[in-house]
């Protein structure tokens, strides 16, 4: 029953990634004109001749003369085997310039992830049992500020404390003698050291948004009458608490991977870019801003692939964790 | 008071004396239990009998200090008598469990394992994500030192005393997968897994089935016998009272308002209200008189609506890639006639398919196949099946419904005045003041003043609700009136008050009634002829009477012997027919 | 409840409509009152952005470049005693000789006076009426005066920020109608009628989800030509917005139908013989339209914030066009918010608005069903 349901819900993902994909086509087509014409202007403006028979070369490859449908064909078909154009701007291949850069944004969504869930599990548990208390309206205030305050204001008031009281610049993911070395265990060393300052930035809207939903779903399970049972047979508060009230809300909680994953991708671009990462969203922005459509479809697809992989890990883990989804 | 002590003293068990619990409020303190004292005896079963917001309820739960919050006890004491129970040890030891503190060990240890507990609703009262194993289990090894392997043993061991079928498999199934009986069953082999001295039923078998209704008490009984443990069962049906108890306790509005043995209650009841609520019992164990009278002077006529060979099947496909074979057959080949005056009683347990032919006689749903001819006032014949447009507008001014449940049947957004003028407005019968007369008409009718029309649903109490739901139905003067379970939300006195008015205007309106119940008393009140209906299929039909006392199909037979009689010096319901479905 | 029918026991609450009775039980919800007064407010300064805000916001003075923002005194006290007239200390602009920085520095002995109401830039009030007056002017045409401080270009950004209250709110506003319009028409359809048309709908709600909006935001603004005139572009960027905005509210009022089309008293008002058009309107709608209303005003503020980072990120309402996204942009720079952290006053805006409309939606929310408890 499990393996089937997880199986479908597998095969389910492929027709979603291939609408992503078109998404993503279209959105590099929507721009007036083709690359070519961008291109050629990219080169023309930094006085390099525009050699027609290469202009023309391109043209054929990616099939910019033809139809929509022609193009996404040539578009995905390199794709699928990796290569996803040049970027007119960097003048090389696209897939030189994406994989490492996606790889810090998993890295960061994750962690900011995790942070979120052991920042929003304890506290959301606490907020509920002891509703009412000082503490809990604490929280509350505090989940409200979070949710109101936009990330990137977040991010520009941290640098501002930074600047101004400590001396100190909190941009960037590594300290300068690391950004271009090969990877090391000293540099992730000072990964480390770097990446907590936008994980709590992106964490606090997410954390506050699940410490709400963890509160609010564990002051409806804790009136159940399962709760009431579990009491009567003579279980402590604590191992009634954990065991079947926490146990039921966990379920909206692993559905967060669903809508916050996304969240933390859309987040993470303008976080990024404040605090100057290097990661997928500042490159992102400078591609769409240049127009170099191709670096711009990259990451889109990219970017969308994730999410669309996250919804489909949080459908699977939700399976695991609630017997009832499995037999629907 | 009637007579104060019903068990032997030297056998009670627990002893309740002056318990008060308070729910604090806005406007100060809610006494939901007031002074209420009784005692329980070893091997007794005492019932706690009640309407809605009695108490009964917070009574049963202030014993094991359960009560959700913000409610505490105030006052009183909940004596254990441990010395005499099972597990005492023969020294004198009497827990006050009122004084000990509720989230304290000492008063754990005695959940659970001196004293169990089993609830109303067996789906919400057990986690939905964990094993039936796995919270039996956790009950024994939350109170005595023994591996998980012999808790599992155990565990199976418990499921086959409570008549679970193969119970090594259904120990590590979830609640979800069995059916509501089953469920109660494992509530009830849970609650047994410490052998307790003391169960407390909170309503047990209220949202089941009477056949599985009967199974559940008759489960307890033998337990008790076998156990030798205290029951106390909180009910408000003095039909189940009569079948079970030994002592009784009547409570009203948080207070006691009578105590003594089954005898003294039904034969000799001191108090009004305990009059009262038996009598509400008595008037619907037989025909209704005013129905005979009048069957007397005006014979029942030719049929008015003729059901033949009617089928109604649901698609349960779902989902994207649907699959072939899943179809519930919820009618399956129905003949019915219903003639003109008469009142025809369909009578059936949930899933019976009872409900799902009410609708498609309305065209709610549509029917898979069959006819459904309708005779007009004129004599004209319409095939209510194959109807649409503005032959079934025709049809279903004619034919009208009144539903079971009198809060969702009424939209809470309109007033009385719109809601009863609603189907007059749209027929373009009646509009502006002409319509606000004809809706003061109908008001008066069922019994309700004129003023009731600027209200909304929310100022009125259920069975007022259900007036308004049924002027609503006789507003168009329909010839034909379905009632799907029109008195099943309603307290036990109301239900006659309800039953009558409809009789009162099928007199003055020459209405027939197809009337949908699955509580056999109602049906023998208020019906000419009954049609049984068991999983989609008629079984057996004939005169109320008849059937009531000489049941020829098997499932009817089991039905009859189900129900509850209320009078505990023929305990029928326990020397009951079974009836296995397939046979 | 009233179990006696006694026509002097003829209570507010039992003739008391739905609206009614929300109300009441909003009222009680003192955080959604707050909020729905600051809610107000804010939309009445966006309304009347000309007679709020002292001076034309895009009018720059070289003079006056990172003003620091100057605290009103009520009360002016001099030699020959004091008197209730509104003031503001005068800065002059000093500039160190060798490394050539300007400071501002308190004048001490000079102060500039205001009054509420004075006369000041001409403008058409609603776009109607020509009106001169302004909340609070100086006294002194010529002179200036800076509540929240000055920008790059020395331009006032109280003025600056309540024109950008405007549009900000306003975005909110227009893009949570056009959500709604594509929301209820689709999540009603889907729900109405179910079946292929619900899957079909059902599983674009689903894949639009699960697309992470920034990026997909970002790759629509940044195929708009630059070259459209403001008024374009905003709805250009308003319907982007709410091309993402309606999944959530289709997906609200897809549940409350669905619920609703299986309640009796709907299937009651069918067998009274009323179309699907007045079983819709009159008695469906009606229940989904409090449900729908708190669903819109939490998502006013997703809106908001959206646009915020938006315009931030330079993608979305570009200069000349004020809103506090644009506004926030000239904070992007450290070195900038290090020497004029006044920059992030339209920040505290934000927050403000996002906190208000969180508040009021929740009480809204809460409010919804006045009759949920008494069924419970």
């Amino acid at each position: 029953m499990l393996l089937t349901y997880i199986i479908k819900r597998i095969l389910w993902t492929i027709p979603f990634l291939f609408a992503v994909s078109i998404v993503a086509f279209a959105l590099i087509q929507a721009p007036p004109g083709d690359y070519l014409t961008t291109f050629a202007a990219t080169l023309a403006q930094s006085g390099d001749m525009v050699d027609q028979e290469r202009l023309e070369a391109l043209r054929t490859r990616y099939g910019l003369d033809q139809p929509f449908i022609v193009q996404y064909w040539k578009w995905i078909s390199g794709v699928l085997v990796g290569d996803f154009g040049i970027s007119f701007e960097w003048q090389q291949p696209v897939s030189n310039l994406i994989w490492e850069r996606m790889a810090l944004s998993l890295c960061l969504a994750v962690s900011t992830l995790l942070f979120t869930w052991a920042v929003a599990f304890p506290i959301g548990i606490y907020s509920a049992v002891r509703k009412y208390s000082i503490g809990d309206y604490l929280i509350t205030t505090i989940g409200f500020l979070g949710l109101a305050m936009p990330n990137f204001l977040l991010a520009l008031v941290l640098m501002y404390i930074g600047v101004v009281y400590f001396g100190a610049d909190v941009g960037g993911l590594f300290s300068p003698e690391y950004q271009t070395a090969p990877w090391s265990w000293a540099k992730l060393v000072d990964l480390l050291k770097h990446i907590w300052i936008p994980v709590v930035i992106l964490g606090t809207s997410s954390s506050a948004a699940l410490i709400r939903i963890m509160r609010a779903n564990l002051l409806d399970e804790l009136n159940k009458p399962y709760v009431t049972t579990a009491r009567a047979k003579g279980l402590s508060e604590f191992r009634l608490l954990l065991k079947y009230p926490v146990r039921l809300a966990l379920n909206p909680f692993v559905s967060t991977i669903g809508w916050a994953f996304p969240q933390l991708i859309s987040g993470a671009v303008i976080t990024a870019f404040v605090l100057s990462l290097p990661t997928a969203g500042p490159l992102l922005l400078q591609a769409l801003l240049a127009q170099d459509m191709y670096l711009a479809g990259a990451f889109i697809l990219l970017l969308c692939t994730l999410t669309v992989i996250g919804m489909m890990v949080s459908d699977i883990l939700l399976a695991l964790l609630d017997p009832r989804i499995r037999y629907r | 008071m009637a007579s104060i002590a019903t068990a032997d003293p030297g056998r009670v068990v627990v002893e309740v004396k002056g318990l008060v619990t308070e729910f604090p409020t806005r406007h100060g303190p809610f006494r939901a239990v007031d002074d209420v004292s009784f005692d329980l005896g070893a091997g007794e079963t005492l019932c706690v009998v009640g309407e809605s917001g009695s108490g009964k309820s917070v009574t049963a739960r202030s014993i094991l200090q359960i009560v959700d919050t913000p409610g505490r006890i105030t006052a009183g004491e909940v004596l254990l008598h441990r010395h005499r129970t099972a597990r005492g040890s023969g020294a004198e030891e009497t827990i006050d469990l009122a004084r000990l503190e509720p989230r304290g060990r000492a008063i754990r240890a005695i959940r659970g394992r001196d004293i169990a507990m089993i609830f109303q609703e067996p789906m919400s009262s057990l986690s939905p994500v964990h094993t039936i194993g796995n919270q039996i289990a956790e009950v024994i090894r939350l109170h005595e030192s023994v591996s998980k392997k012999e808790a599992r043993a155990r565990s199976i061991e418990l499921l086959r005393q409570v008549e679970i079928p193969t119970p090594e498999s259904a120990v590590d199934r979830y609640t979800f997968e069995f059916s509501g009986g089953m469920r109660q069953r494992a509530m009830i082999a849970m609650s047994l897994a410490c052998n307790p001295s003391v169960l407390i039923a909170d309503e047990p078998t209220t949202a089941l089935d009477v056949t599985t209704q009967a199974e559940i008490l008759d489960l307890i009984k033998r337990l008790q016998d076998d156990h030798g443990m205290a029951v106390m069962l909180i009910t408000h049906d003095m039909g189940v009272v009569a079948e079970t108890a030994d002592a009784i306790v009547v409570m009203r509005h948080g207070k006691l308002v009578e105590r003594g043995s089954v005898e003294e209650i039904f034969y000799a009841p001191q108090h009004d209200y305990t009059k009262m609520l038996l009598q509400a019992v008595l008037d619907l164990d037989r025909p209704s008189e005013r129905r005979l009278a009048r069957r007397a002077v005006q014979a029942i006529g030719g049929p008015v609506v003729e059901i033949r060979g009617l089928v109604k099947e649901f698609d349960l496909r779902h989902g994207f890639m649907r699959r072939k074979g899943h179809v519930l057959k919820a009618l399956d080949d129905i003949d019915l006639t219903l003639h003109e005056g008469e009142n025809l009683g369909v009578v059936g347990e949930s899933g019976s398919g009872k409900t799902t032919l009410g609708r498609c006689l309305l065209r709610v749903h549509d029917p898979s196949r069959g006819e459904m001819l309708y005779r007009a006032g004129g004599g004209a014949v319409a095939d209510v099946a194959t109807a649409s447009g503005n032959g079934l507008e025709r049809i279903r001014r004619d034919i009208r419904m009144i539903f079971q449940d009198p809060f969702a049947s009424l939209n809470p957004r309109m007033n009385v005045a719109q809601i009863i003028g609603e189907p007059l407005l749209v027929n373009g019968v009646a509009r502006g003041a002409a319509l606000r007369s004809r809706v003061a008409e109908l008001l008066d009718v069922v019994g309700l003043p004129a003023t009731a029309m600027e209200r909304y649903p929310h100022a009125f109490s259920g069975g007022q609700r259900q007036r308004i739901g049924i002027a609503r139905a006789i507003a168009l003067e329909p010839r034909v009136i379905v009632a799907d379970e029109a008195t099943s939300a309603l307290d036990v006195s109301l239900r006659t008050q309800v039953l009558d008015l409809l009789l009162e205007l099928q007199e003055r309106l020459g209405l027939s009634f197809i009337f949908i119940s699955h509580d056999i008393s109602v049906i023998r009140y208020f019906c000419d002829r009954v049609a049984v209906m068991f999983r989609g299929k008629v079984v057996e039909i004939g005169a109320t009477e008849e059937v009531c006392t000489n049941p020829q199909h098997g499932y009817t037979k089991a039905l009859l012997s189900a129900v509850p009689h209320p009078d505990p010096r023929h305990r029928g319901m326990l020397g009951r027919h079974r009836y296995e479905a397939g046979t | 409840m009233a179990s006696v029918l006694d026509p002097r026991l003829h209570t507010d609450t039992e003739i008391a409509s739905q609206w009614r009775l929300m109300w009441w039980s909003f009222r009680r919800h003192t955080l959604a009152m707050v909020g729905l007064v600051i809610v107000l407010l804010l939309y009445l300064i966006g309304i009347f952005a000309e007679f709020v805000a002292p001076f034309d916001p895009q009018s720059a003075s070289a003079r006056h470049v990172y003003h620091p923002p100057q605290m009103i005194h009520f009360i002016d006290s001099t030699e020959d005693g004091w008197r209730i007239k509104p003031w503001v200390q005068a800065y002059t602009l000093e500039r160190d000789k060798f490394t050539l920085q300007t400071t501002f520095k308190p004048d001490e002995g000079k102060r500039i006076y205001l009054s509420f109401f004075g006369k000041g830039t001409p403008y058409n009030l609603l776009g109607l009426f020509p009106v001169e007056r302004h909340l609070l002017v100086p006294d002194d045409p010529k002179e200036r005066f800076f509540l929240f401080g000055a920008d790059r270009l020395g331009r006032d950004m109280l003025s600056r920020t309540v024109f950008g209250t405007r549009v900000s709110m306003s975005i909110g506003l227009v893009g949570v109608t056009l959500s709604l319009l594509l929301g209820v028409l689709l999540g009603g359809i889907s729900g109405y009628y179910g079946g292929a048309v619900d899957m079909i709908i059902q599983r674009v709600v689903e894949f639009v989800l699960s697309l992470p909006t920034i990026p997909i935001w970002l790759a629509l603004t940044a195929s708009l030509p630059a070259s459209w005139p403001p008024l374009t572009r905003y709805f250009a960027i308003t319907l982007i917005l709410s091309l993402v905005g309606w999944t959530e509210l289709a997906r609200v009022v897809r549940g409350r139908f669905l619920a609703l089309r299986g309640e009796d008293f709907v299937v009651a008002a069918r067998l009274d013989g009323c179309s699907e058009k007045r079983v819709i309107f009159r008695h469906m709608l009606p229940s989904l339209m409090s449900h729908v209303i708190a669903s819109v005003t939490l998502a006013i503020p997703v809106m908001i914030l959206a646009e915020t980072s938006l315009s931030f990120l330079g993608l979305g309402l570009l200069p000349p066009t004020i809103s506090w996204g644009v506004l926030l942009k000239e904070a992007q720079n450290i070195r900038s918010i290090a020497q004029a952290p006044w920059l992030f006053v339209p920040g505290a805006f934000v927050l403000v608005a996002v906190l208000a409309l969180n508040f009021l939606g929740d009480g809204l929310r809460d409010a919804a069903d006045p009759y949920a408890q008494e069924r419970g």
